[in-house]
């Protein structure tokens, strides 16, 4: 063999049939007698094969209770478990596997934060930063933790993009700033946020800093050790894992000086009723038995994912993007809610003055699944003054027919109530 | 499965595209909001009551097609009845929107509301349905506002 042979070839492009065989539920579903046309994995994304049958050989074969039996499954399920916690620390490009806690969800990760580090550190007048295309759930928690602290939210603004608006971000920083959250990318406009001069901002002032990447992980590679960012959160199901389990990662330091979540057992080192003295993370933040099955699942929807390739799976979704954005927008009508000139593949759209949940139940009839809705994310929604929008969100495994078969529906929808 | 074609018929689209009784009643003797917090339909109904009949009715707000639509022949189909007889179509519409009353079978009031029966087979859109008729009767019952959700849930309640 020529050594002009052995290169490495430039990544080919992703053989999406082969991609959709390996997952079960594209194929086995029809709704009204159509082929599903999966468009909600903003939402939740569908498993392969190879995650299912990861479950199943762990249900049949390795499942125990971990940290605490001397048996054999139950080492087995440890080493398993454990396992999980370095593939997803490698995923994440983290230092060591003690960073990576595994959580409920994104959700829980953010209050376990709220909670352990903010409730910990943050007093009255002190002040909080997040955006205006926050989740709910990257607001809710921290709306309590200011209530209870007499702490102020500081919300930056965004813009008829959909972007952050940078000077005001940085604006917004002064010597009670305590604590930033934003997320990473927006599921409601798709927004890809700076994040890396987000958190270059936030640590020229001194403030820590927590990444939602509930919508990034499964669009692009993750490195917390090049971002610097002080917590990174992410959840399993819309990673093409199982639901229940999500992870929290934070720097060694941060997690040590932090506030256990909840108490109970596998966070303690010895108990005793004068005192209770705490296990080391992360350990200290997983109380009682956390989703084991969960966790080694979402490991191998890692391997999944890492062995598609996420530089050209970020390919693929441009192009399907790219091919959305314009279909739609040649539809007389069609208003497209967020237009950052960086966004992964999310699209959110009005169709002429039709309510959205009118959209979403007339493309149903054509099998195509979408969210309707104001996506967790009201504020956004009054933002751009909509009650809601329909919103495609793609996956690896989607194809540019089923783009085209999104825009002739929606072409379907607009003749109806034109 | 129920293809949604089946609700989103002539009728119901004219209703959404030309709303009958929308606006206020300036007025009125009795009036109530009422909010889907899970779609974001969001109506007011205004009712004028004389004699014990509805003299006068009209809903505005912010609604998908189904709720703007329902909402409209229900203003249309209510005026001049007396409560008693809006509180018979209220259940009965409840009742036909859950599920409860075959309208092909059994006896009702609905006449051409039943355009609306279709949407039982649609469980995520009963409530936008259904939300207008629940509005007009906690305006009547002279609550201040009706939700979809929580203790006022229609569905749960039936």
């Amino acid at each position: 063999m020529s050594a002009v042979a052995r290169q490495t070839p430039a990544p080919a492009a992703l053989d999406v049939e082969r991609i959709r065989a390996d997952f079960p539920i594209l194929s086995e579903v029809r709704v009204h007698g159509k082929p599903l046309v999966y468009l909600d994995n903003g939402a939740s994304a569908q498993m392969p094969r190879q995650v299912i049958e990861r479950l199943v050989r762990y249900q049949t074969r390795e499942h125990a209770n971990i940290h605490r039996g001397v048996h054999y499954l139950s080492a087995l399920a440890t080493d398993a478990y454990e396992a999980a916690r370095a593939t997803v620390r490698r995923f994440l490009h983290a230092r060591e596997d003690r960073e990576i806690v595994f959580t409920s969800n994104v959700t829980d990760a953010i209050n376990l934060v709220a909670h352990g580090y903010g409730r910990a550190f943050l007093g009255e007048g002190d002040e909080i930063v997040i955006t205006h295309m926050e989740h709910h759930a990257n607001i809710v928690p921290w709306q309590m933790l200011c209530e209870e602290k007499g702490a102020k939210l500081r919300v930056a603004p965004i813009d008829d993009a959909g972007e952050v608006v940078m000077e005001e971000y940085g604006r917004l920083f002064n010597p009670r700033t305590k604590f930033v959250s934003v997320t990473h990318v927006s599921n409601a406009l798709g927004t890809i946020n700076p994040v890396r001069e987000m958190i270059a901002i936030a640590h020229r002032h001194g403030v820590p800093i927590m990444i939602d990447g509930a919508q990034a992980v499964q669009h692009m590679p993750i490195d917390v050790q090049s971002l610097d960012c002080d917590f990174y959160a992410f959840t399993g199901h819309k990673l093409f894992g199982p639901t229940g389990v999500g992870v929290l990662y934070g720097k060694a330091a941060l997690l040590e000086k932090m506030r256990p979540f909840r108490g109970g057992g596998d966070m303690i080192l010895s108990v005793a009723f004068e005192k209770t003295t705490y296990n080391t993370i992360p350990f200290k933040f997983e109380a009682g038995t956390p989703p084991i099955a969960q966790a080694i699942a979402l490991a191998s929807a890692i391997d999944y994912v890492q062995q598609v390739g996420l530089e050209r799976i970020a390919a693929h979704e441009r192009e399907l993007l790219r091919h959305a954005t314009e279909s739609l927008r040649a539809i007389d009508g069609v208003r497209i809610i967020g237009t950052a000139r960086e966004k992964a593949a999310v699209l959110s759209f009005y169709v002429g003055d039709v309510h959205p949940h009118d959209v979403g139940t007339l493309l149903n009839d054509d099998g195509i699944a979408v969210r309707t809705g104001h996506h967790c994310a009201q504020p956004v929604m009054q933002r751009y003054g909509i009650p809601a929008t329909a919103r495609a969100s793609f996956a690896f495994y989607n194809t540019l027919d089923e783009v085209d078969k999104l825009a002739a529906s929606v072409r379907r929808v607009q003749k109806l109530f034109g | 499965m129920t293809d949604s074609s089946q609700l989103y018929q002539e009728i119901i689209l004219d209703h959404n595209k030309r709303p009958r009784n929308w606006g206020a009643v300036a007025d009125c003797t009795h009036k109530s909001e009422g909010l889907n917090p899970l779609c974001g339909d969001h109506i007011w109904v205004t009712v004028k009551l004389a004699g014990g009949a509805i003299d006068s009715i009209a809903f505005e707000g912010q609604s998908c097609a189904i709720c703007k639509a329902s909402a409209s022949m229900m203003t249309a189909s209510v005026k001049g009845k007396t409560v008693d007889e809006v509180e018979t179509l209220v259940r009965e519409f409840r009742d036909m929107t859950t599920g409860k009353l075959d309208v092909g079978a059994g006896a009702h009031h609905l006449g051409r509301l039943t355009v609306f029966a279709g949407v039982k087979d649609l469980p995520v859109r009963v409530k936008c349905a259904i939300l207008p008729w629940h509005t007009l009767h906690a305006a009547l019952t002279r609550e201040a506002t009706a939700s979809t959700e929580g203790d006022n849930d229609p569905v749960a309640a039936t």
